[in-house]
């Protein structure tokens, strides 16, 4: 099998959008571009608005991604562990994908007996230690968000330690809704390192109104056009050369 | 606690029975021993005795921890987790769909934490020269454990005996740590990287030890390397052990061999001294004995003199 990129979005939001597009429509047209969402809602008491949940499960499912709920506190653990599953998950689809054309279009991961399954797993584990990795990272900083914003931080400095300790190389890239002017703002281009967040995290205001649809949009835009220019650059796949 | 959106496997009652689907054996749930962030363990009853029985909706997961235990099979002469004993799907009937599940030998005992809670601070140390034996051998066979703490650590047995459960992180050399828990996390403190390394489990050791005299465990608050030596040095217990525990979380050993060698150095320095002062204080009483019997000796030859002299006057 040919190493090849995982996309993924990474969306950390603590309730319901009220502007423009659906995002689970954005989230399905992501999926369709081969472009994994995952959402993280992020708590502050026990109380969850029944609407924001159901928006946030819905987002994972039609983006083909994970999602979770969480107290603030948790982020750190929880980001890197659902990036993670969502890398396995997706690993899996692929896998699946070959399984199909091998074993007929019945079989999947889950039909397999258990000990075939067991060497899939370690294709797959195999797979999510090496393959390259590209996270755009979306945070949303309208309202309550605001004061969760130094916890989300820390996430993302514990997430590019964990990811940054595999084989596989990664970018990240950081992007923010609403946007001064825009629906996204973006705060820190492609990069394998998300030290530089530091900088840019204390320079955020909030808006009020949470345009979650269109900051995929745009999220999904930075995606291809960073393809489109690298097309036009070279023909040779960037990610080694830039690695190096 | 994490909060479950969607997947939550609900707990099985006692009584119930799993039947596995490709192998077709049969378990009688008896009660459940733990749940974490991947799944239920049960102690169940088999066709041959108890078993711990571990049920979960991700079979992936179940998977990766079954393949980590066959490995562990094939190394030879130690036991470096619960030996496996089946893996097969069951179909859940009140979720209604299939999961997953693993069976493993039952290790009966009492968590770490309980144990040392009940027994004293003296065995910390020496479960900890057990703990790096098998890190040890683990390490050489090719792997990390990486989700190693206290919950984790079953001591086992009527010689006590710590034992390695629950192999969800545990990583091949050189790969990225697949599971792990922030207080015994290197990344988290600040201490290195999330790299599969014996360096890894060696800082989780460390924190073990703290923990165990810090049951409440603690949050960092900046400058973290200080944070941790204040809390072993204004610990008595922690303080003797103080070398060979900033040692570990620097990450400057790079086999668990290493840090044996040198607890093993410490246990008996602070034994030896501990013994000293018993015996200084037995030398002190004997010597209070002897005055004592002397002092007596004269008040009774004077008591008799004085009745001599008594008795000569009459
Ligand atoms: N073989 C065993 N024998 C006895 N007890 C066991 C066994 N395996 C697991 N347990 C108990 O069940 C608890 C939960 O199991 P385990 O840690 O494997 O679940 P988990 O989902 O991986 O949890 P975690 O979130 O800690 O990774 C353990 O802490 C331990 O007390």
């Amino acid at each position: 099998m040919r190493k090849g990129t995982l996309r993924q979005i990474l969306l950390i939001t603590d309730g319901c959008s009220n502007h423009g597009e659906d995002p689970i429509a954005m989230a399905a047209l992501a999926k369709e571009q081969g472009i994994t969402i995952n959402v993280i809602g992020v708590l502050d008491q026990d109380i969850i608005d029944e609407n924001g949940l159901r928006e946030i499960e819905g987002i994972a499912l039609s983006g083909g991604g994970v999602s979770q709920v969480v107290y603030a506190k948790q982020l750190s653990q929880t980001v890197q562990m659902v990036t993670r599953k969502a890398m396995t998950q997706t690993l899996q689809g692929v896998v699946n994908q070959e399984l199909k054309q091998i074993l007929g279009s019945h079989a999947s991961f889950e039909d397999l007996p258990p000990e075939k399954r067991s060497e899939v797993m370690e294709v797959v584990e195999e797979l999510g230690e090496t393959v390259n990795l590209e996270v755009l990272i979306l945070v949303d900083t309208s309202g309550s968000m605001k004061t969760k914003l130094p916890t989300v931080k820390e996430a993302l400095f514990d997430l590019s330690l964990s990811l940054n300790a595999r084989l596989g190389n990664n970018r990240f890239s950081i992007f923010v809704f609403p946007g001064k002017r825009g629906d996204a703002d973006k705060v820190l281009d492609w990069t394998p390192k998300l030290e530089a967040i530091s900088t840019v995290f204390p320079k955020l205001t909030s808006g009020g109104i949470t345009p979650t649809g269109p900051a995929i949009r745009e999220a999904l835009h930075h995606f291809n056009k960073k393809r489109s220019l690298r097309s036009l650059l070279s023909d040779d796949d960037p990610y080694i050369e830039e690695s190096m | 606690m994490m909060i479950h959106t969607s997947k939550n496997l609900c707990k099985l009652p006692a009584g119930t029975v799993v039947k596995g689907k490709w192998h077709r054996h049969s378990y009688k749930i008896v009660k459940s021993l733990g749940q974490g962030a991947n799944g239920v363990v049960y102690l169940a009853q088999g066709g041959t005795g108890l078993v711990a029985l571990k049920i979960s909706d991700n079979s992936s997961a179940i998977i990766s921890e079954v393949n980590v235990l066959r490995r562990f099979s094939e190394v030879q002469g130690v036991a470096l987790g619960p030996c496996l004993l089946d893996v097969d799907d069951w179909f859940h009937p009140y979720i209604n769909r299939t999961v997953s599940f693993y069976v493993m030998e039952y290790i009966k005992g009492e968590d770490f934490l309980s144990f040392i809670h009940k027994k004293g601070k003296e065995w910390i140390a020496i479960l900890m020269l057990q703990l790096l034996g098998d890190l040890e051998k683990l390490h050489a066979a090719g792997w990390v454990f990486g989700d190693l703490k206290p919950e984790n650590l079953i001591v086992s047995g009527s010689v006590p005996r710590v034992r390695l459960v629950d192999v969800g992180g545990t990583t091949l050399r050189g790969r990225a740590i697949k599971e792990f828990t922030e207080f015994f996390d290197r990344g988290y403190w600040g201490m290195g990287s999330r790299k599969a390394e014996p360096s890894y489990d060696l800082f989780a050791v460390a924190m073990i030890m703290i923990n165990a005299c810090y049951p409440n465990r603690f949050e960092k608050k900046g400058n973290e390397k200080e944070q941790l030596r204040a809390a072993i040095l204004s610990n008595s217990y922690l303080k003797k052990y103080e070398k060979v525990l900033l040692r570990a979380i620097e990450g400057q050993y790079d086999a668990a061999d290493e840090m044996k060698k040198d607890l093993i150095q410490l246990i008996h320095q602070s034994s030896s001294r501990q013994g000293k002062r018993v015996e200084n204080k037995q030398k002190h009483s004997r010597k209070k004995k002897r005055l004592l019997e002397t002092a007596f000796l004269v008040i009774f030859v004077l008591f008799a003199y004085i009745l001599y002299l008594y008795a000569q006057i009459l």
